[in-house]
């Protein structure tokens, strides 16, 4: 599967869709396959706070458990509660399947961020 | 001059002599004695033999062990305070509790062959979740006063925020009403972890402040003198306080009183003993643990669920195994990996045989026997107490002390023991075996210490029928399911019993090659003696003198096992491996804080470890730095010694195994246990592999301060299908003041730590299969099994090794106990994996070795010394077949998703079924070699989706529809 341009990555294999101050954050393709079977994602409640790097929530799959980091520092405005009941959709659709919205309360931190080249390096 | 009787050792260890030599030959060594020298280092052997009696033959031991079991006296017990007596039904005592088919089995990892078992415990679940008015729950814990610590951390977990602090220590209110040994172990477990223990009178509780450090509170009903609490009040203002509540209680209790989970308790625990398991001075007995969904992916312990076969039928399986410690490590939710299968099992039977109306009427019986004793007794001048009582009425003794003193003499010549109390009360628990006669005997006890000495005795029960307070009264119906109101005639439940059991591989069908597990033989004579009446029946806390024949058994364990350990003392009080990891922690954390220095309270644990190590630091307060290993699989000294000086001044411990989780016996354990003690550590020592050591080398010549012995392991007691087990721990002399002790009998050392486990010498009955074991096999047979063990191994290695790459070995190509088969380049080429062989292997009739553990993409075989060579060269053959299948697929001879492996197991149904669609044959599906016809074992199912039970949760029988 092909990495979009249009989202940013991270080195923790998180994607974060960026549009304006706000970024949805999902896992890559690379870290669903590496997990196999998602069956539970457990999120924050809205309005948790996060620093960059710090753990939103986990993704278990039957035989792995893996903490979500978050791509940056901000606010949780929105949360896929449809996650819940599908949790297979990460495996299925790894790029369009959404966990959390959050407002970035330091935009600066979105150079650091890697794009689709370079993440794709990093997973070879 | 040695008996003439034959030899229990010929009859334990599998290969005789000419078999050994054959395999000597194969694995290219001159003798047994040489083969050992190359696979055991020189400089870590035992000087010298055992210094242990020779072993008795089965004939001579039993006769001996039944003088022992005579001089336990077996006193009528009204104790109570957890643990009551009762009838075991004969056809779930000989079919399942004396049977192989149930005990020897393994825990269902490989649920394809273990149906039945999961259908029990799954009915086991249903039952607990019923009598509680809960929604969901776990297939048993190892004791009930563990169950009430597990409560109180899963609380906290839930909690989740306040646990963090809020000014001060998370609080967690406790009943001091509850049992002692609750009290004691919720305190063990609280202080590490930083929580506060708050208790709180029973007689306040509707008026106790929930101040805002308070997380939870645990209350127990029917409490420990028998008065059943109405707690509506009390629940319904913790949950306006944001406080979780965990509730003890009592099945029978439940089946006439309102469940905990109807008025809004987030978790109920107790003791599932009383139906139909022995007590057995203590254990082992499945204490069960209900929750809300809600919660369930905080709860503890193994729990079973619902999935489907790739025939779409219904099929169980574990469930939510990513809570456990061999995913989750220093995360994990508890670790406890152990549970109760087999007592569980037992338990959830007696509920299938009685059904609800029998069980409603034992309850019943019961309690109308407690009333006609109040009744009486109080014509006698004794006033009961207690407002409201199940079957547990409580006596103030007018008479006072001198009165109590004549009624305990008067007991004692009766035979009978009482809950005296420290308030000159006495509490009379009543329970299943209860008559007239035990009746009439109270009767005659109390009067010695009445101003009335004889009244007529009325037997009329016309007006006892249960009359409890309105709100107190259960009045929801449970166990509605078909399997609870279907088999209560003998012959439907015996029929029952065995078409859960065929379904299932133990060791009464092939060799489990469970790697790390040692799968070896449970032999009969050794499990005679676990349901004989001298044993079965005593109460754990029936004074120490009666229980003489016990107590010599017990000191007899502890003496074997400080020789084999080369140790100073040994505490058997620890219910599982994790157990004796957390009590053998506490034991080294005590020490250190004895000799001021608290501050250490880093572990260090190999990246190779089991996952129960660093989950049992966690619980016990330590911090865990990971060390590296080297590509051959040891540990990376560098890296180790490295931390060992970085944390030189916190460093509290190393847990090691040995020989490793990767099956060698590491050259430089010596060195590593130095600089461990150099830079002021301890040294644990997993005693998981002890069955490697014993005899040749031991805990102590390498280096360790402390270790556990898996009893269910090294020791022969049988796996009961996923436990019970026993963690007894051995220590240095400097640990001994620390062993832990009990606050109802006295165990331990003079600084003990407080109980570990609920009962003082943990799972007791069960105790006897390892002292039969010890005894009949004595010093030289206990070490040739080790040999044996060893040469087994070898043999596979050598027979196997040109098929399947070996991982790990010494320099010189031995391996220990057992070895791990790398079969990651095999998938690369053929797409076949670790589980397709696995599954594959059930279509030979073979339980499969452990499946990547201790290394992803890897399978573990170990045979034990009680496989003989044809069954160990049955094996060699089928996973040779295999690897031909495999070349099969490489070469595309076979299709790549569609193929015997992938495809497999393949049951019954899919082999005869009209439609085959197939490129290779039914019978290359379900005969592959000519030995499978002869003793075919038929999956009952075929693979089962993991995915689809996970996030599908259902744990509880499913409605009968789904069975079609």
């Amino acid at each position: 599967m092909a990495y979009p341009d249009t989202l940013k990555y991270t080195k923790d294999h998180e994607w974060i869709d960026l549009s304006g101050d706000n970024g949805k954050v999902g896992i890559t393709d690379y870290a669903q396959q590496q997990l196999g079977d998602v069956v539970y994602v457990e999120l924050p409640e809205v309005g948790a706070k996060l620093k960059q790097g710090q753990s939103f929530g986990t993704i278990e799959s039957v035989k792995a458990v893996s903490e979500l980091y978050s791509p940056v520092t901000g606010e949780v405005v929105e949360v896929n509660g449809a996650l819940k009941d599908k949790p297979e959709a990460v495996n299925k659709d790894p790029h369009a399947s959404w966990m959390v919205v959050i407002k970035l309360t330091n935009p600066s931190e979105k150079s650091g961020l890697l794009d689709a080249a370079q993440y794709e390096a990093l997973t070879k | 001059m040695r008996s003439d009787f034959e030899q229990f050792q010929s009859r334990h260890i599998g290969p005789d002599r000419d078999e050994r030599d054959a395999m000597l030959k194969v694995v290219g060594a001159s003798s047994l004695g040489a083969l050992i020298d190359e696979a055991v280092p020189a400089r870590i052997r035992l000087k010298k033999p055992l210094d242990l009696p020779d072993g008795e033959s089965e004939y001579h031991f039993l006769r001996e062990l039944r003088e022992t079991a005579s001089r336990n006296q077996i006193f009528r017990s009204f104790i109570g305070l957890g643990y009551s007596d009762c009838i075991t039904p004969s056809v779930i005592l000989r079919n399942v509790l004396e049977n192989p088919g149930w005990y020897t089995p393994y825990t269902p990892y490989q649920a394809e062959i273990a149906q039945g078992r999961l259908e029990s415990l799954l009915n086991f679940q249903t039952m607990v979740r019923d009598l509680t008015g809960m929604e969901v729950a776990n297939a048993s814990l190892l004791d009930e006063a563990t169950a009430a610590a597990e409560a109180m951390t899963m609380l906290a977990r839930v909690h989740g925020k306040k646990v963090d602090g809020i000014g001060g220590a998370p609080q967690f209110l406790v009943s001091d009403s509850c049992f002692a040994q609750t009290l004691d172990l919720l305190h063990s477990r609280a202080e590490p972890l930083g929580i506060e223990i708050v208790l709180m009178p029973n007689e306040l509780l509707d008026s106790v402040e929930f101040g805002e450090r308070v997380f939870g509170a645990l209350v127990q009903t029917p409490d420990n003198g028998g008065r059943v609490l109405d707690l509506r009040a009390f629940i319904a203002r913790a949950k306006n306080a944001g406080v979780l509540v965990a509730v003890g209680s009592d099945l029978l209790a439940l089946t006439l009183l309102t469940p905990p989970g109807e008025i809004g308790a987030d978790i109920v625990y107790g003791n599932s003993q009383r139906f139909g398991v022995p007590l057995g001075y203590g254990g082992p007995h499945a204490a069960f643990f209900a929750t809300l969904e809600k919660h369930v992916r905080q709860a503890p312990g193994r729990i079973i669920g619902v999935s489907v076969d790739s025939q779409g039928n219904t099929a169980y399986r574990m469930a939510l195994q990513t809570r456990e410690q061999h995913i989750r490590r220093e995360k994990a939710t508890s670790n406890i990996c152990t549970a109760q299968a087999l007592l569980a099992n037992i338990a959830g039977l007696y509920a299938v045989y009685h059904g609800p109306q029998g069980l409603k009427r034992i309850a019943t019986r019961v309690h109308a026997y407690a009333r006609l004793l109040t009744r009486e007794l109080a014509r006698l001048g004794f006033r009961q107490l207690n407002d409201v009582y199940f079957d547990t009425p409580r006596f103030e003794v007018p008479g006072g002390v001198q009165a109590v003193g004549q009624i305990v003499k008067a007991a004692q010549e009766l035979r009978i023991n009482l809950g005296y109390r420290m308030d000159n009360t006495i509490h009379v628990a009543l329970d299943e075996t209860v008559d007239e006669s035990d009746i009439l005997a109270l009767l005659q006890v109390f009067a010695a210490g009445a101003a009335v000495k004889t009244v007529a005795f009325d037997r009329s029960t016309d007006t006892l029928a249960p009359a409890f307070p309105s709100g107190l009264a259960r009045t929801s119906p449970f166990l509605l399911h078909p399997v609870f109101n279907t088999h209560h005639s003998e012959t439907q439940m015996m029929r029952y019993i065995r078409g859960l059991e065929r379904k299932d591989i133990g060791l009464d069908t092939s060799m489990i090659p469970l790697g790390s597990c040692t799968m070896k033989l449970n032999a009969a004579s050794e499990m005679l003696p676990i349901t004989w009446p001298g044993f079965g029946k005593l109460h754990p806390f029936a004074p120490v003198d009666q229980a003489q024949g016990y107590q010599q058994i017990f000191r007899e364990i502890e003496k074997t096992l400080c020789e084999i350990t080369g140790f100073a003392a040994a505490s058997l009080q620890p219910n599982s491996g994790a157990q004796g990891e957390y009590a053998g922690l506490l034991v080294i954390r005590a020490y250190l804080k004895d000799r001021g220095q608290s501050s250490r309270n880093i572990v260090l644990i190999p990246s190779s470890a089991h996952g129960t190590n660093p989950a049992s630091a966690v619980m016990a307060g330590m911090h865990v730095v990971i060390v590296a290993s080297t590509s051959e699989g040891n540990i990376d000294v560098a890296d180790l010694k490295a931390k060992a000086v970085e944390h030189r001044d916190r460093l509290a411990a190393l847990m090691v195994t040995y020989p490793s989780t990767h099956g060698v016996f590491e050259e430089s354990i010596q060195d590593i246990c130095a600089i461990i003690h150099e830079h002021g550590g301890q040294v644990y020592m997993d005693g998981a592999n002890m069955n490697a050591q014993v005899g040749l080398t031991s805990p102590a010549t390498i280096g360790a301060d402390v270790c556990h012995i898996n009893l269910h392991k090294t020791f022969s007691i049988p796996h009961g299908g996923g436990g019970p087990g026993m963690g007894p721990i051995g220590v240095a002399k400097h640990l001994a003041p620390y062993l832990p002790g009990h606050p109802i009998i006295k165990t331990g050392g003079d600084h003990a730590i407080p109980a570990i486990s609920a009962a003082p010498w943990g799972s007791s009955s069960i105790l006897l299969i390892s002292y039969a074991y010890m005894k009949m096999l004595g010093g030289d047979g206990m070490t040739d099994a080790t040999r044996y063990a060893i040469l087994n191994a070898n043999y596979l290695k050598s027979r196997l090794e040109p098929y399947f790459p070996v991982l790990y070995t010494r320099e010189n190509g031995r391996v220990a106990h057992e070895m791990i088969f790398d079969l990651r380049p095999l998938k690369q080429v053929s797409g076949i994996d670790e589980t397709d062989v696995a599954k594959r292997l059930m279509d030979y009739g073979f339980h499969a070795p452990t499946v990547s553990f201790p290394v992803a993409g890897t399978i573990m075989v170990e045979p034990t010394e009680s496989e003989a060579k044809d069954e160990l060269d049955r094996f060699c053959e089928a996973m040779i077949a295999i690897r031909g299948e495999i070349q099969s697929v490489i070469d595309g001879k076979a299709d790549p998703k569609d193929n015997v492996l992938k495809n497999a197991p393949h049951t019954a149904g899919m082999v005869t079924s009209d439609d085959w669609s197939h490129a290779y044959s039914r019978e290359q599906a379900a005969f592959p070699l000519p030995f499978v016809r002869a003793s075919k074992h038929w999956p009952s199912v075929g693979r089962i989706d993991n995915p689809y039970g996970d996030r599908n949760l259902m744990c509880a029988c499913p409605p009968v529809a789904e069975y079609a």
